[in-house]
């Protein structure tokens, strides 16, 4: 990386262009030049980013012709099958956009299915983050702000889904303030202040519009600043490879390879939006109808972000209790509020909780294979069943008339499941990573496999290995082992009671769950002996490898290795001279 | 106007006037009872015959000799010649496996056999009768008003775009894309298993007829936001997300990270 390319020089000179006229003082030049690390997977955060800038482009034009009112009118636009039906001004207006206005519809499906993508892509950038532990220090305040933009993510989708008054978004609206009311105490209060009295009223409609298209995407364009500044600021982390360490970064200068990636890439997304709206349908609210309180459609669905909740309703099973004359609703409280709610706090407190756990206090700019981590990665395959076990219940009546099924049958079906397949899995997952790092160890010792037995001159057989490359070494050797925290002791040795046993010896038996049963690393020494053998019988095939390179063989056989098309007895080969 | 202000505050008056209406009442149940015993003598007798034939060869195991049912099924006295029709005319009737519900399949009967065996059921005990080509054609209906009906009365177990979907305990509630006018006249007039039914009284003829107009224009309607992913709402839209769209945008990052070296 020392020696500056064409590339580089190009662009540090325009960023050297605009500090001159805009008095930065050298900080595009020192920034512009700034290296990022390159990887598919570091791409999904730009989705994400991306999507989200395609959702106020397109959020923008709708909001022109959007009415959030729920002022009663008689509808006379251009769909023929509700012509005459009264509804609400909003949804009206979104039947204009859809029908009357030009280009409505398109930007009205780019709006919502960017919307889906952007959710979409926030949840894979946070697995990603997860499970390569990038989550780790110095990054765990970024994480906090990814886990309050995950949120925001979900609001914003609930709240635009809410807007069109639609039969589904309508239904919808009803579940939500039946989770509010099921707070306790100020749940009555609360649903009451947020619709400004009963539901459906007049006043709520007015109210989210101002949530969706002002509060949500202020703070969300907030968060996104703060989170990219820090992504810049602290360096993007690398995944291991040759002279890839700890203290460099490993990539392509920000200006202009970067610049020109990221810019392509940004027209690719709105593309595939733009396809995606354009070609396929979606919340067809024409068919919904009009959202009043006495009609309810079957397979009424929220967007797949929500699902999961939905699920946890579905199957939570109907328990409530009377405490001194007020109702506890424990089937809306647990599953709506309580599991969501240790959810995101676990979330966002894991980074923490692990630091705490391992003791790890170091800086990491290098990203962990998730096999090095089998704990970590069989809690987030764990948290993963558990949350698809609950968007299945949000699916549970389509499931059941798609496969014939009694979804009386799924429901049961998912609240043993709930209990038992998330730590299956875990254990499941936790083992293949050890396996997966015992695998590594033995190409350390022993290289690959190379699947050829070779018999040597003297009659002995030995199975030949083929050395690591240069990179698969630097991966798997930058696997770095944290030690458990040691057992603690009852009494130190003046014999003064420790007080802090109980926490300290917990911790530690965390701290050993997590870490213990990780694979160690060979020594330098042993890899280096390993390798030298390994490289010894290479040299032992050599002669053979010589001798199926050589263009003539003349007169030579016996225990050799035969070709097709070659001669394969004495009396064929004497036939072919 | 004077005298008639009198006389009605009499109370002979009242009583005159509920003995009146009770006639009225009353002889307008017998003209309406009436009506069907007439219709059955009407369809020709070796039709009845043909059909009491059928049934108890057919039927007669589980509804039972005299209709009155058994433990098998149901009576069929009263069910009417549209429930016979619409039961047996779809394939459910004869049951061939007990289920959560009687499935719709290829009809074991002809059109003359099913018209037999609604006559004789029908000529045990009234019922709704099957529908003429007249009650079930819906020229000129408001289909807007049947939207609102539809969404109002069907859609909680069809859905609201009339796909059909699951019920409790393994039921369900079928797609209508296929339905026929004269089917779902039939069915909203016997309300099949778990279907209410949805009488003249509470549904009259008129208003059935747009809910027919509706259904026919949700048969018929083209999707204007294009691919319609069958129009199942936010689960089908999930699932193409996360398969097709998410698909492209991981390969289209993959793609521009091997450009980009
Ligand atoms: C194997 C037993 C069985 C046979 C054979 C059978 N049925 Fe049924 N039938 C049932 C059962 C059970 C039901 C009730 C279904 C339900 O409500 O889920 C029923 C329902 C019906 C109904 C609807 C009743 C209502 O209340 O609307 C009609 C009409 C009917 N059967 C006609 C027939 C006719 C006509 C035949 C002969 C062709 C026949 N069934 C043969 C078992 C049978
Ligand atoms: C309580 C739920 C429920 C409601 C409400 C309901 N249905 Fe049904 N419907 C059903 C079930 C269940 C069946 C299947 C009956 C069977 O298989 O015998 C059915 C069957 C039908 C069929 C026959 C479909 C076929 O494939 O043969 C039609 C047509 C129909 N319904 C129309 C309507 C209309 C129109 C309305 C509103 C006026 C309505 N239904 C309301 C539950 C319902
Ligand atoms: C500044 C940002 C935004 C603006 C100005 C905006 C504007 C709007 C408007 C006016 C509507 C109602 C019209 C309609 O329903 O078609 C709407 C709907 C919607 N919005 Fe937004 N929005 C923004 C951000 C977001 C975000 C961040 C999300 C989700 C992550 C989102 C998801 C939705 C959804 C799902 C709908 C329903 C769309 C539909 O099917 O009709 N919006 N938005």
């Amino acid at each position: 990386m020392s020696t500056t390319s064409p590339v580089e020089t190009a662009g540090a000179g325009a960023a050297t262009y605009v500090d001159q006229r805009l008095g930065s003082n050298k900080f595009l030049a020192r920034n512009l030049g700034k290296v990022f690390p390159d990887h598919w997977s570091f791409m999904l955060g730009e989705i994400a980013l991306y999507s989200f800038l395609v959702v106020l482009l397109t959020g923008t034009y709708l909001t022109l012709f959007f009415k959030p009112s729920m002022v009663e009118v008689i509808y006379d636009g251009s769909y023929v099958p509700l012509k005459g039906v009264s509804m609400s001004e909003a949804y009206s207006s979104t039947l204009d956009i859809s029908f009357d206005v030009r280009g409505g519809l398109l930007i009205r499906q780019m709006h919502h299915w960017a919307a889906l993508i952007f959710v979409a892509s926030m949840s894979v950038h946070m697995f990603r983050v997860f499970f390569t532990g990038a989550f780790r220090k110095p990054r765990e305040f970024n994480w906090i702000i990814g886990v309050v933009l995950v949120t925001l993510g979900l609001g914003a989708g609930f709240s635009g889904y809410s807007l069109p008054d639609d039969l589904l978004s309508g239904t919808g609206l009803q579940i939500a303030r039946g989770i509010v009311q099921s707070i306790p105490v100020i749940g009555t209060w609360g649903a009451f202040l947020l619709f400004g009295g009963e539901f459906p009223g007049t006043d709520f409609i007015s109210r989210l519009y101002a949530i969706h298209i002002l509060l949500i995407p202020g703070l969300i364009l907030a968060m996104v600043t703060v989170h990219l500044i820090m992504v810049f600021t602290q360096k993007h982390t690398q995944f291991p490879g040759p002279g890839r360490t700890n203290d460099n970064v490993v990539g392509y200068p920000l200006m202009p390879v970067y610049m020109a990636k990221a810019g392509g890439f940004f027209f690719i997304v709105f593309g595939i939006i733009a396809l995606v709206g354009g070609l396929v349908s979606i919340n067809p609210i024409w068919v919904f109808g009009p959202y009043t309180p006495d009609q309810v459609s079957a397979a009424t669905q929220p967007d797949w972000y929500i699902g999961w909740l939905d699920g946890a309703l579905r199957t939570m099973p109907n328990l409530e209790s009377h405490i001194a004359g007020f109702t506890l609703s424990w089937n809306v409280l647990v599953p709506a509020v309580i599991i969501p709610g240790i959810i995101f706090t676990a979330l966002g407190a894991y980074p923490f909780i692990e630091a705490w756990v391992t003791g790890d206090k170091s800086e990491h700019h290098l990203l962990d294979r998730p096999r090095n981590a089998p704990t970590r990665t069989g809690l987030g395959v764990m948290a993963i069943t558990f949350y698809l076990l609950l968007f299945i219940g949000g699916g549970n009546d389509l499931i059941a008339s798609a496969f014939n099924m009694s979804f009386n049958s799924i429901i049961w079906f998912l609240r043993i499941s709930y209990f038992v397949l998330p730590p299956l899995m875990f254990v499941l997952t936790r083992r293949i990573c050890l396996g997966l790092q015992r695998r590594d160890r033995e190409k350390l010792l022993h290289g690959y496999e190379a699947g050829r037995i070779l018999r040597l001159p003297h009659g002995e057989f030995i199975e030949a290995h083929e050395p690591l490359s240069v990179k698969e070494l630097a991966v798997i050797t930058s696997k770095t082992d944290i030690a458990p925290i040691p057992t603690p002791q009852k009494t130190d040795i003046d014999g003064v009671k420790n007080k802090k046993y109980a926490i300290q010896s917990r911790r530690s038996k965390l701290s050993h769950f997590f870490y213990g049963e990780n694979v160690p690393l060979p020594s330098a020494a042993e890899i280096e002996a390993g390798q030298a053998h390994v490289a010894a019988d290479a040299a032992l095939e050599a002669p053979l490898h010589a001798y199926e390179d050589a263009d003539q063989i003349s007169t030579f056989h016996g225990g050799v290795l035969h070709h097709p098309g070659m001669a394969a007895t004495n009396a064929e080969q004497q036939n072919e001279h | 106007m004077k005298f008639l202000a009198a006389r009605r505050r009499n109370p002979l008056v009242a009583l005159g006037l509920l003995l009146a209406a009770l006639v009225a009442v009353g002889g307008g149940y017998a003209a309406i009872a009436n009506v069907q015993p007439a219709q059955a003598s009407a369809s020709s007798q070796t039709q009845v015959e043909e059909g009491k034939k059928l049934y108890l060869a057919g039927c007669s195991s589980c509804h039972g000799m005299e209709a009155q049912g058994t433990a098998n099924g149901p009576t069929l006295l009263g069910v009417g010649a549209a429930a016979v029709d619409f039961q047996v005319s779809s394939g459910r009737m004869p049951l061939a496996a007990p289920g959560a519900q009687a499935v719709a399949k290829a009809p074991s009967y002809n059109e003359e056999q099913v018209a037999a065996l609604a006559a004789y059921v029908a000529s045990l005990a009234p019922g709704p009768a099957i529908p003429t080509e007249e009650d079930a054609s819906f020229e000129g209906a408001n289909v807007a008003q049947g939207g609102v009906l539809f969404r109002t009365n069907c859609a909680q177990c069809h859905q609201a775009a009339g796909q059909g979907a699951a019920l409790t305990q393994g039921k369900w509630a079928p797609n209508l894309m296929q339905a026929e006018p004269k089917e779902i006249l039939e069915a909203m007039l016997t309300g099949p298993q778990s279907m209410p039914v949805f009488s003249d009284g509470t549904l009259p003829l008129e208003n059935k007829k747009q809910i027919i107009a509706y259904i026919n224009n949700l048969q018929n309607a083209s999707s204007p936001g294009g691919l319609d992913l069958g129009r199942l709402g936010p689960v089908t839209e999930g699932l193409f997300l996360w398969t097709a769209v998410f698909a492209a945008l991981i390969g289209a990052a993959i793609w521009i990270g091997i450009k980009a070296r």
